[in-house]
């Protein structure tokens, strides 16, 4: 199950300036170990000690939010798009 | 350079959750640690040693009398932002049961009439010190308008995106200017995730986004002008809108920046903030207790301050919670009754995150929640003429009459009934 993920900015010092990498994952937990096991040492950016998504960070799969969906336990299905975005300010 | 740089007081950018240390470029968040957000750091001990109450009141009357605690390194752009009128508001005062009320009058700032014309005005002219020649946004509106308005200024590339549904007059006011405009079919939520993915690949200044650091210390100034308005004193209560947090955040640095070089006497300042019921997820966590911001999907008329997934959300439910303020939410109804109430007893028009502001004021002085004899100030940030449609079925019509006194004459008496049986006269 291919996954596309956008990687930001910030992150793509790991991906070797890579913006989009393609992963197999059936879930966020998943696709975030699979991403570390590509890249060693990514995972400690995203996520705390709990193995938590660090709380400024936004996850969306297909656009969507995972806190609409079910966090990190989202499932993800072949084509799905993954984007990791570090919160933004507004208005 | 060196003459320039001399005349900067920051020193960098530091992670405001971890500490770790940046060097001042666009970027905004601690990418080598934890990915909480950058702010900049300045030194504050050559600050107290250049500026006094008397060099500020010498400075120009904008934003820029303030320049030694902004961002910047050489010459600002300065299109006439801040120094907004700071109005004693007592007609509204005594209809709400307060003693002394002042409104900071944001809907007249220039060029645009919202408060986002500090922010630009600080992220501008840091983007073309880094070099940035196309500038670009995020925005529910008010902030397209003065990126679009103040690049033009400036003779900077601009492409700016909103959501499609924005009110008429936003995006009227942001495509005069000539900007690239993209309407994107989503909500500001998925708007900023859209734009952080253009930030990735292409070169530009984001104001909201790369240059967020610089760009939300320009609302630090909400706070100056307020002690330099109150004679150089602080208020006891302020009441702000809240979209994501950031500018709730900043008036709160600017009265501690101003309490630490010594500008104005220390004393506790209560902080409340407003949101809207159809996006009130700040508001929320603050009713629950929580530290953390659960999303929500917004639904409300005050589309300006619809931000679904707050950024600067915690800290703001933070400084609620450490000055014995609160966070509340008011309906669409009593946003608009909230715009009617301020132009009514003050000559103020603005638009609905106005309306939500004034609309929770008086929601808090019924609850009890502001002492009646406290200093109070409420921060109106953007102007009701770009927001008609929100109370264009809620404000009556004129009377439509011949050109002749016999028709006069029977209007104004049905006028002055109606007017009779609907309104609660306030001297």
């Amino acid at each position: 199950m291919a996954v596309q993920v956008l990687i930001p900015t910030p992150l793509q010092k790991f991906t070797n300036d890579e913006a989009s990498v393609s992963l197999d994952a059936s879930s966020v937990d998943a696709l975030l170990q699979a991403l570390d096991g590509r890249f060693p040492g990514i995972l400690g950016r995203l996520c705390d000690e709990n193995g938590k998504l660090r709380r400024f960070l936004n996850v969306y799969v297909n656009s969507e939010d995972i806190r609409f969906l079910d966090n990190q336990t989202t499932a993800l299905a072949d084509g799905d798009e993954v984007s990791i975005v570090p919160a933004v300010a507004g208005g | 350079m060196t003459a320039t740089l001399s005349r900067s007081t920051f020193t960098g950018l530091r992670c405001k959750e971890c500490g770790q240390g940046y060097e001042a470029t666009a970027r905004h968040v601690c990418e080598d640690v934890c990915f909480g957000p950058l702010e900049v750091v300045y030194d504050y001990e050559a600050i107290r040693a250049r500026v006094s109450r008397a060099t500020i009141e010498a400075g120009p009357v904008s934003i820029w009398r303030y320049r030694e605690f902004l961002p910047i390194e050489g010459d600002p752009i300065d299109v006439g932002t801040g120094f907004t009128p700071l109005l004693r508001a007592n007609r509204l005062a005594k209809r709400l049961g307060l003693k002394e009320l002042h409104i900071k009058n944001d809907g007249v700032n220039m060029p645009t009439l919202s408060f986002k014309d500090r922010v630009v005005s600080v992220a501008l002219t840091r983007a073309r010190e880094l070099g940035f020649t196309t500038v670009s946004c995020a925005s529910t509106g008010n902030l397209a308008n003065s990126t679009a308005a103040i690049a033009a200024h400036a003779g900077l590339e601009c492409c700016v995106f909103i959501p499609s549904d924005l009110e008429l007059g936003k995006v009227l006011g942001t495509l005069v200017y000539n900007p690239t405009l993209m309407a994107v079919k989503g909500n500001y939520d998925q708007v900023n995730r859209l734009c952080s993915e253009v930030a990735n690949t292409h070169g530009w200044g984001f104001v909201n986004i790369n240059l967020r650091p610089y760009y939300s210390e320009g609302s630090k100034t909400l706070g100056y002008e307020v002690i330099e308005q109150l004679g150089w004193r602080l208020p006891d209560h302020i009441v702000a809108p809240l979209a994501s947090g950031s500018l709730y955040t900043k008036i709160r640095k600017g009265f501690d920046e101003f309490i630490k070089v010594g500008l104005v006497e220390e004393k506790p300042v209560r902080f409340s903030g407003a949101q809207a019921e159809g996006c009130m997820p700040i508001a929320q966590a603050f009713a629950d207790g929580r530290d953390f911001i659960i999303p929500v999907k917004p639904n409300t008329i005050a589309k300006s301050i619809a931000i679904g997934n707050p950024a600067d959300g915690p800290y703001a439910i933070d400084i609620a919670n450490r000055t014995g303020g609160t966070i509340s939410a008011v309906s669409d109804d009593e946003i608009i009754e909230g715009i009617k109430l301020l132009a009514e007893t003050e000559g103020i028009f603005t638009e609905t995150a106005g309306g939500t502001t004034i609309a929770v004021l008086k929601k808090l002085v019924e609850q009890g929640k502001i002492d009646p004899s406290e200093t109070t100030v409420a921060y109106i940030t953007g102007n009701g003429l770009k927001t008609t449609e929100a109370i264009a079925s809620s404000i009556g019509e004129p009377f439509l009459i011949e050109a002749q006194l016999d028709s006069f004459n029977a209007a104004w008496e049905r006028s002055q009934s109606l007017h009779r049986t609907s309104t609660e006269r306030v001297d």
